[in-house]
């Protein structure tokens, strides 16, 4: 049988083992690390239960047992070619050592975004407009998300839905729900509050590492909504 | 490979003992924490309901003036599963609270990008629970993954004082106070707690509907011990959520071997990585219940959920595959049951699979319903009402 994932130490030789070792010490560094990982009894319990498993050559037993064994090549290479194929349901939080290969797989991508790497803006590709609607509006999904071309096989539905969307939305009942652009009428102050907090914590130099033009429309929108709401905030 | 029937697991009963409970009650540090001025403890208002979950511990429900925490991909893709709750909360004549100053919890990006970090995420959690605070209203969450989400950020929020510090930061300069809620409660909760009463109001007999149930993942397997257990449900060895609620509606909940599967939405999957979703939503869920329970219905009580059962069957029928179920919320199916209009309220008309047989197997005529609604929507389109009110919903 042939597996698509090269466990193998060659795939990344050229990545220089200090490289390796540096991303591995910010996963390790992470407050939830040792919450989330306490060995591996390499039961595959975790398997038992993973839907990514099934459909891809994914496996959260070996994702612990490398974080449990701190193996830095192996780490190195599961976290360019295997935690994007994740689901993030953590069924695998059934894990008897306590683990939840979930959350490790959470830390692990998270150390992937903030250094930008290529395999990381890889599996983001085609996904900007999401991080864009919630970074920017406060909810994640709306109603004119629903475009045929977006959704194609979610059948002719989709383009029913687009083309009665401004009256369908108009009839429903709750008075928060007459949005199109938005999942939910969303107050100016709730956004400018939750602009803030993206500049507070930090997630926008993320975004910058992963797709610079995004960060850059999203600085655009954010200053100037701050800016007329009285605040002197800039995002470099 | 050999089955074992799986009704005989629930033959026996399992009394639940929190003394016995394997991991300890976050309550006592919540309220610890507040004693030594680290947060402000929002209470469950009175009166509340007393459900038990997993360990046998109590958890509270609030009868009413909840805080209506919305779910994005509820609201902005099928709103007939939000307009159904809050259509049931009027029902009952029970003070809530729509808010405006409410953003979605994030998480869905969070769990698919991690372009976002646990200092932002709780902070956002935060500051939507000091929103719900200020009006007085306590939060009750739409969303299985914001469900699950706020019960690990509140997890986080106990052990990790650097975390509760950086964000208490955030709070102050935001002006906002540092709320948590007693406890962490999702609609399905307060819909299950209310059963009862509903099942009493119910007008549509569903008791020749067979149902299967996806219990959520984001519910039951976050911060398990929070998800609510009844010995009468499969003998306290799975979630009683949905599968009680359904039952107290005379609808036979049918069991299936691959319950304890997600559904197949893998939050990035769902958008950009689709063929994964549809593949196993149909293979491993819709296909096996067909086969091992042949339902009439899927109910479930998570955004994702609905979304991927739903929506994934489309193109599997192109392929001959076993599917053709509709699929909808426990908040739908209560209201269904309490005669709520199948378009005006559940706004079917959003979901994808053809639910047209379900309806007429509950003596519905949903051609005159779906006439009803079309002449309500020809009078936005012609300017004879903005919009459609909640008492034209009952009309
Ligand atoms: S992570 Fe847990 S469940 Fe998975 S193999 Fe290791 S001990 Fe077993
Ligand atoms: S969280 Fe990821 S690794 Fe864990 S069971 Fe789900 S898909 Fe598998």
């Amino acid at each position: 049988m042939e597996f698509a994932l090269d466990l193998s130490a060659n795939k990344y030789a050229d990545v220089p083992y200090e490289e390796k070792e540096r991303l591995f010490n910010e996963m390790k560094s992470d407050e939830r690390w040792p919450h989330v990982l306490y060995g591996c009894y390499e039961c595959g319990i975790c398997v038992a239960s993973c839907p990514s498993a099934r459909f891809y050559d994914f496996s959260p037993r070996i994702i612990a047992q490398a974080a449990a064994r701190e193996d830095v090549d192996l780490l190195y290479t599961l976290m360019n070619d295997s935690v994007w194929d994740c689901s993030q349901c953590f069924s695998c939080d059934r894990c008897p050592r306590g683990n939840s290969p979930g959350q490790i797989i959470t830390v692990m991508r998270e150390v992937a975004v903030r250094n930008g790497l290529q395999s990381a803006k890889e599996a983001l590709e085609g996904y900007g407009r999401i991080i864009y609607k919630i970074m920017s509006t406060g909810t994640q999904v709306s109603p004119d998300m629903l475009q045929p071309n977006a959704f194609p096989d979610w059948g002719g539905h989709v383009n029913e839905i687009s083309e009665h969307l401004e009256v369908w939305r108009k009839a429903l009942p709750p008075e928060t729900l007459h949005t199109t652009e938005t999942g939910w009428k969303v107050d100016e102050k709730t956004l400018i509050e939750l602009y803030l907090i993206w500049h507070m914590t930090g997630v926008m130099d993320m975004i910058e590492q992963i797709d610079e033009g995004l960060y850059m429309i999203l600085v655009d929108v954010m200053e100037e909504r701050l800016e007329d709401a009285g605040y002197d905030v800039t995002f470099d | 490979m050999i089955h074992l029937p799986i009704l005989k697991a629930t033959d026996r009963k399992w009394e639940t003992d929190p003394s016995q409970a394997p991991t300890h009650d976050l309550k006592d540090e919540i309220f610890q924490l507040e004693k030594e001025g680290e947060w402000i403890v929002q209470r469950v208002p009175e009166p509340y309901f007393e459900v038990k979950t997993k360990y046998g511990r109590i958890k509270k429900i609030p009868l009413e003036k909840t805080w209506h925490h919305k779910s994005c991909g509820q609201c902005g893709h099928i709103p007939g599963y939000s307009t159904s709750i809050f259509w049931l909360n009027r029902q009952f004549g029970l003070d809530y609270h729509d808010p405006t100053n409410q953003t979605s919890c994030t998480a869905w990006n969070y769990y698919a990008s991690a372009t976002s970090n646990p200092e932002a995420q709780a902070a956002v959690a935060i500051r939507n629970f000091a929103s719900a605070y200020k009006t007085g209203y306590f939060p009750l969450i739409h969303c299985g993954t914001s469900f699950g989400h706020y019960k690990e950020v509140r997890h986080a929020l106990v052990h990790q004082p650097e975390l509760r510090r950086k964000v208490k930061k955030i709070m102050d300069r935001l002006g906002l106070p540092f709320v948590i809620p007693e406890e962490i409660v999702h609609y399905s909760e307060w819909v299950y707690a209310m059963r009862d009463r509903i099942a009493e109001r119910q007008v549509i007999d569903m008791s020749h509907i067979v149902a299967t149930v996806h219990p959520a993942c984001h519910y039951h397997k976050l911060i398990e011990e929070d998800a609510i257990y009844s010995e009468e449900i499969y003998g306290a060895q799975r979630t009683a959520i949905v599968t009680g609620t359904l039952q107290a509606l005379g609808v036979q909940v049918k069991d299936y071997s691959t319950w304890f599967d997600c559904c197949g939405f893998g939050f990035r999957h769902i958008l950009v990585s689709r063929d994964f979703s549809r593949s196993f939503a149909v293979q491993r869920k819709i296909e096996v219940m067909k086969e091992e329970a042949n339902p009439d219905v899927v109910v479930t009580h998570d955004t994702g959920c609905v979304t991927t059962l739903d929506q994934s069957q489309f193109a599997a029928k192109a392929h001959g595959k076993k599917v053709g179920v509709p699929v909808m919320s426990d908040s739908q199916m209560a209201a269904l049951a309490m005669g709520a209009h199948p378009y005006k309220v559940l706004q079917l008309h959003w979901h994808n699979t053809n639910n047209k047989p379900f309806l007429e197997k509950l003596g519905i005529d949903w051609k005159k319903k779906w006439d009803e609604f079309e002449a309500e929507c020809e009078k936005i389109r012609k300017g004879e009402k903005a919009y459609l009110t909640w008492e034209d919903a009952d009309a």
